[in-house]
């Protein structure tokens, strides 16, 4: 049997080098589940990693990559700030549905004006769903002690119920002949979340996404409220000697997380997603989890981790597509590449040891 | 890493043997493997003659080999009869399991009872709980590691005289200790380790502590110097202060009361776990109570938070150093601002000024003589000790008015406490006024101008430590917790 | 006897039959969390018993045989998360997260060409005459043998808790591990078997969900029952007892809805399906508030790991 020892130092090495290691050995396993099923693994492996770089119509996906890395990204750094203060919000999903929802009820109560300040409180008041909706469970945990685990999922159906009424009821396109679904933000310019620079998939949230993570990191290790965050989910009793105050970081860490995945809700809405649906929730909000954590709960290692999991989507339906393979295989491959993750993330803080050898000759 | 190289010793049935040793010399590790928790790499060991490796402490109670842990091995949820159970081979069944922990305790003169949680027990009736699991599986050999340092003065009076009476009937005891005087009442032989060797073995009665120290230590030993302040004005105040507490199974604060003047070291003795705790937390500002409950230089500040009250003055130092007073995986200059950021002035604009706090992190290293590859390894990574000089360099020297310190040389070598305790003196030398918690009355005695107990919440009427008589202290610390009945039984 | 247009004996006895998975599941979740884990992957252990569960059971044509593999099959997926937090030290609230994540795609995975087909049927069991006394007989005699067999659950996981050795050194596992540790139990193979435990009751739990409440396979089919498990043994103290009441209620709120639309009532269907999440989310609240820390009866050691060192 191994053992394993305790490092004195964690061990930087492995801080950095352990998301690598998750990937590689997802790809291995991952590819023994694609031969399983009956494809080539070394094909599908080129599919979605490669392929949508460097491949065919690799213009297209690039783009798409960044479609899909900007609200993870943005999810993700709010997630992280949490779970690095121990504080477990995984319910970004209906924060990211509820401020997609209110945003797009601000622009459409105001349909057709035009004015260039439409957007921006489209932004704010994403920003504001979410962070209301992220409140409901930082009162209860503050107020009550509620477990934030459990209220923040409950209320992700709560959302996806809200959001079943919006596109079918208080936001429903009235020149949409019956059809489910809001107006089309497409066609509506002044709450359109357009590509700022023609074609390459940078609109808004991808702009906002990569200043978040600059300001987070900068929040992390130079500011006190950084310090406060880490310490919190270091040492919960070193923090309360410190001086950080429970209430106020819970508040703040869900609702940072809630006001991020609102805006990431909202942006989506009227840019690629282009309306609110019945099935306009994609499971960003579960997925940015992965994300967090691939990235090391550091913002700037989110930024890429945004970027790999982009990879697997936009590469898993390229795979999907040209190759047959179902969409579940997908969300099976994020899922290993999570476990891997938490496991080889023992070697961040131990070493692996065979027992001694007296030990073993004591056996014998 | 090597705890133990070499070690042999004896001990033969019915005899007191003592282990003695600084902590870290290797004591437990031993222990742990006479009692199968530890395998040892080389060497063997004999049981009655016969050879003796016990794979797990199962085998290890069935051989007749029993243990008195010093920490961690009672369930607080749980009751005095599940917590017996847990610690036999084939416990009957829970009612006639009681009626024989009551046999045992009426006959060795430790009252129990076996349905109450144990949560819910004084330090010294949670001790009786583990000697009377011990006793219930009539073992031959019995350990007690460090057994005292949860009694009152007379509760270890009670606890010689039931293992003087087992060693009369033939129970072999292996007694762990670095208190010199106790090993020298009760031990029939002593095998002194330091760094994880055998140095001398004796019989304690014919040494003098002084000898003993010295050979444990390695070294002569020097007593701090005091240099006598003339008291200045009252700095800390703390009036009829009480307080529910916040630890599951805590005491809570019962009107506390006493003043603290500039210069002064006010000593709190008392058996761990009557509020101890509970007082740091109410003066570090971890827990808030009424505002004129708590007043520095007749400021009020009770209802201010850590940071406010360092800010105003006060600094305190946590008995727990992983995960209380300091963060185990931050590293030292994470550290060092977790307290000094406020004093010394490491903050700007909310940002943290990362060199400044890295300098003053080195000076405490310098200042302290604590011994670490750098300020930038986590603080786990350093021993005890080391780990104490640090965070004890953290508090003094920030210059603060009040200091309020729990344990400082808790597990802490004997050169370092030395060092720790100078400091403690030199900072009062320079007009601070000290408040601290110990278990250790001798360090009480040595470093504290007055004394006070808290018992059960309570604190006693601080008397000056000149003159004091130790049983005078035995009583204020509130004799034998729960012993009326055994009194009245005998 | 009708009330308001609802036959309480037939609301009764869709209570027990509703209550089925959420009480298997959370009895077993108790007892992981008794011993100090904290799984959050209930949801997709139930999801990975409902899959496996109905596809052995369509394979085979045989329920029983659907059960018995939601049980295995929920149990070695659940290995997953022992290895990782036992073995590899992995937190124990991402890994049970990863757990649902990861069990929602591979059951969707396995599950293709499942949709649609029906589940051969399990049949209640013969009670004989009792199943025709009045009001009685189609409240209670009436059900299948996993209703049952969940009943007897709840009085076994009471039983071993609190009545047996085995029992004991669970609760002292989690309420301290270093001690647990200083007296010789092997904490980390303790908790192994307790997780095998719990999620071979999950997986049960879920095989129910498709094999009998539906009954047929469609994705994500558990649809956040497994938190509500979660939220169950929370509500319940960690007292098996208290964990069939929070089923049965839970159960009956659930049944409730369909059963007023039955009767006429007309209520919108977006408050039907937020209604147990939202109630849920109501009891939390109720239980949590005014009684912090030890007070709720939590283990002590829950969500800690355990490494011995020397």
């Amino acid at each position: 049997m191994l053992r394993l020892e305790k490092r004195p130092n964690p061990s930087v090495f492995w801080l950095w080098a352990t998301p690598v290691l998750a990937v590689a050995l997802t790809m291995v396993v991952g590819g023994l589940l694609f031969a399983a099923l009956g494809s080539n693994p070394v094909t599908v492996i080129r599919t979605i990693f490669w392929d949508p770089l460097f491949g065919a119509n690799a213009g297209y996906f690039r783009a798409q990559l960044l479609i899909k890395a900007a609200p993870l990204i943005l999810i993700a750094i709010g997630l992280a700030m949490g779970f690095r203060a121990g504080i477990w919000n995984i319910g970004a999903e209906g924060q990211y549905i509820i401020g997609a929802v209110v945003g797009a009820s601000v622009g459409l109560a105001v349909y057709p004006t035009e004015n260039r300040l439409i957007f921006p409180a489209m932004v704010l008041a994403g920003a504001f769903g979410g962070w209301a909706w992220a409140m409901i469970p930082a009162i209860l945990k503050t107020r009550f002690n509620t477990n934030e685990i459990l209220v923040s999922l409950m209320l992700v159906y709560v959302a996806e119920a809200i959001l079943a009424k919006a596109a079918l009821g208080f936001l429903r396109n009235p020149e949409g002949m019956g059809f489910p679904g809001s107006r089309n933000f497409s066609s509506y310019p002044a709450a359109r979340n357009f590509d700022l620079i023609e074609r390459t998939g940078l609109h808004w949230g991808g702009v906002t996404a990569l200043a978040v993570a600059v300001a987070a990191y900068v929040l992390l290790t130079r500011h006190g409220i950084g310090f406060q965050i880490r310490l919190a989910g270091q040492a919960p009793r070193a923090a309360r000697f410190h001086g950080v105050s429970p209430t106020r970081l819970v508040v703040f860490c869900l609702g940072l997380t809630g006001a991020l995945a609102g805006m990431a809700g909202l942006f989506e809405a009227t840019g690629p997603g282009g309306q609110i649906t019945e099935n306009f929730a994609s499971g960003y909000g579960f997925t940015a989890i992965i994300v967090a954590f691939l990235g090391r709960l550091n913002p700037l290692g989110i930024v890429l981790a945004g970027f790999m999991m982009a990879l697997t989507y936009v590469g898993g339906s390229l795979a999907e597509s040209t190759m047959n393979l179902p969409a579940a295989s997908i969300q099976v491959f994020q899922g290993m590449l999570l476990f891997f993750l938490l496991g080889v993330d023992v070697l961040t803080n131990y070493r692996v040891r065979r027992p001694s050898g007296a030990a073993k000759g004591a056996e014998a | 890493m090597i705890a133990n190289s070499d070690v042999s010793f004896t001990i033969a049935p019915g005899e007191i043997h003592a282990l003695l040793g600084e902590n870290g010399a290797g004591k437990s590790t031993l222990v742990k493997m006479i009692y199968g928790l530890v395998r040892p790499d080389q060497g063997r060991m004999f049981l009655h003659g016969e050879p003796y490796l016990p794979a797990k402490p199962a085998e290890a109670r069935r051989l007749g080999v029993a243990m008195v842990f010093q920490h961690f091995s009672l369930f607080e949820a749980l009751s005095v009869a599940e917590n017996v159970a847990l610690g036999m081979e084939n416990p009957p069944k829970l009612r006639d399991l009681a009626a024989r922990i009551r046999a045992v305790s009426a006959e060795y003169g430790l009252p129990l009872d076996p349905g109450r949680r144990v949560g819910d027990l004084s330090a010294g009736e949670r001790q009786r709980v583990e000697i009377v699991r011990c006793l219930l599986q009539d073992p031959n050999l019995l350990i007690m590691d460090e057994p005292t340092s949860v009694l009152t003065p007379q509760e270890v009076e009670i606890l010689f005289h039931t293992l003087r009476k087992l060693a009369q009937q033939g129970t072999a005891i292996l007694y762990i200790s670095h208190k010199l005087e106790e090993i020298r009442a009760l031990c029939d032989t002593a095998t002194i380790l330091r760094r994880g060797r055998v140095v001398a073995t004796c019989t304690p009665r014919e040494r003098s502590a002084r000898e003993m120290a010295e050979l444990m230590v390695g070294a002569s030993l020097s007593a701090p110097e005091r240099t006598s302040a003339p008291r200045g004005e009252v700095a800390l105040a703390v009036t009829d202060l009480s307080l529910a507490s916040p630890i599951p199974f805590g005491t809570p604060l019962r009107g506390v009361s006493f003043t603290l003047s500039e210069g002064e070291v006010l000593g709190v003795a008392g058996v761990a776990g009557n509020g101890q705790d509970e007082l740091l937390l109410a003066l570090s500002g971890e827990l808030r109570s009424p505002a004129g409950a708590i007043r520095l230089m007749g400021r009020p500040v009770g209802a201010l938070g850590p940071q406010a009250r360092r800010a105003a003055g006060l600094v305190a130092a946590p008995e727990d150093r992983y995960g209380h007073a300091a963060a185990p995986d931050m590293s030292l200059i994470e550290n060092a601002y977790l307290t000094a950021g406020v004093r010394m002035g490491l903050t700007r604009r909310g940002f943290i000024d990362w060199p400044k706090t890295r300098a003053f992190t080195e000076a405490v290293i310098r200042d302290y003589d604590v011994r670490t590859p750098g300020p930038d390894v986590a603080a786990r990574a350093l021993s005890g000790g080391n780990l104490q000089k640090f965070l004890m360099g953290r508090e003094l020297d920030q210059g603060a008015k009040v200091i309020v310190i729990n344990q400082p040389t808790w597990g802490v070598d004997a050169a370092a406490a030395g060092a720790i305790r100078q400091k403690i003196l030199d900072c009062a030398a320079r007009g601070a006024a000290v408040l601290v918690i110990s278990q250790d009355l001798d360090e009480l005695l040595e470093i504290a101008d007055s004394f006070t107990v808290l018992n059960e919440g309570r604190l006693s009427a601080p008397r000056p430590v000149r003159g004091l008589q130790r049983d005078e202290i035995g009583l204020m610390m509130g004799g034998a917790h729960g012993m009326e009945e055994a009194t009245i039984a005998t | 006897m009708i009330i308001g247009g609802i036959d309480i004996a037939v609301l009764f006895a869709s209570l027990m039959v509703g209550s089925v998975p959420i009480l298997l599941a959370a009895l077993g979740e108790t007892v992981v969390e008794r011993s100090g884990v904290l799984n959050l992957g209930v949801e997709g252990m139930m999801i990975i018993g409902a899959v496996s569960g109905f596809i052995a059971a369509v394979q085979l044509d045989n329920p029983v045989a659907g059960f018995l593999a939601g049980a295995v099959c929920g149990a070695l997926f659940s290995l997953i998360f022992a290895a990782l937090t036992q073995g590899l030290l992995a937190n124990q609230v991402a890994t049970g997260l990863a757990l649902t994540l990861f069990g929602i795609g591979i059951s969707s995975l396995a599950g293709q060409g499942y949709n649609g087909i029906k589940p051969p049927a399990t049949f209640a069991l013969p009670m004989g005459p009792l199943r025709d006394i009045p009001f009685l007989g189609p409240m209670l005699f009436r059900h299948d043998w996993v209703v049952w067999f969940s009943l007897f659950m709840v009085a076994a996981v009471w039983f071993v808790l609190n009545r047996t050795r085995a029992g004991l050194i669970i609760r002292a596992v989690g309420e301290s591990h270093e001690a647990a540790h200083a007296l010789g139990y092997k904490v980390n193979r303790i908790r192994l078997l307790c997780i095998l435990f719990g999620g071979a009751m999950a997986g049960m739990g879920g095989a129910y969900i498709s094999l009998v409440r539906v009954p047929q396979w469609t994705d994500n089919m558990t649809n956040g029952v497994g938190w509500i498990a979660l939220a169950i043994v929370v509500f319940a103290s960690w007292r098996p007892g208290r964990v069939l009441v929070g089923a049965w209620l839970f159960g009956g709120l659930m049944v409730l809805g369909p059963n007023l639309q039955a009767a006429g009532y007309r209520i919108p269907v977006e408050y039907l399906s937020m209604a147990p999440y939202l109630i849920t989310i109501v009891v939390l609240v109720v239980m949590s508030s005014g009684r912090r820390g030890r007070a709720t009866g939590a283990p002590a050691a829950l969500g800690q790991n355990f490494h011995a060192s020397r």
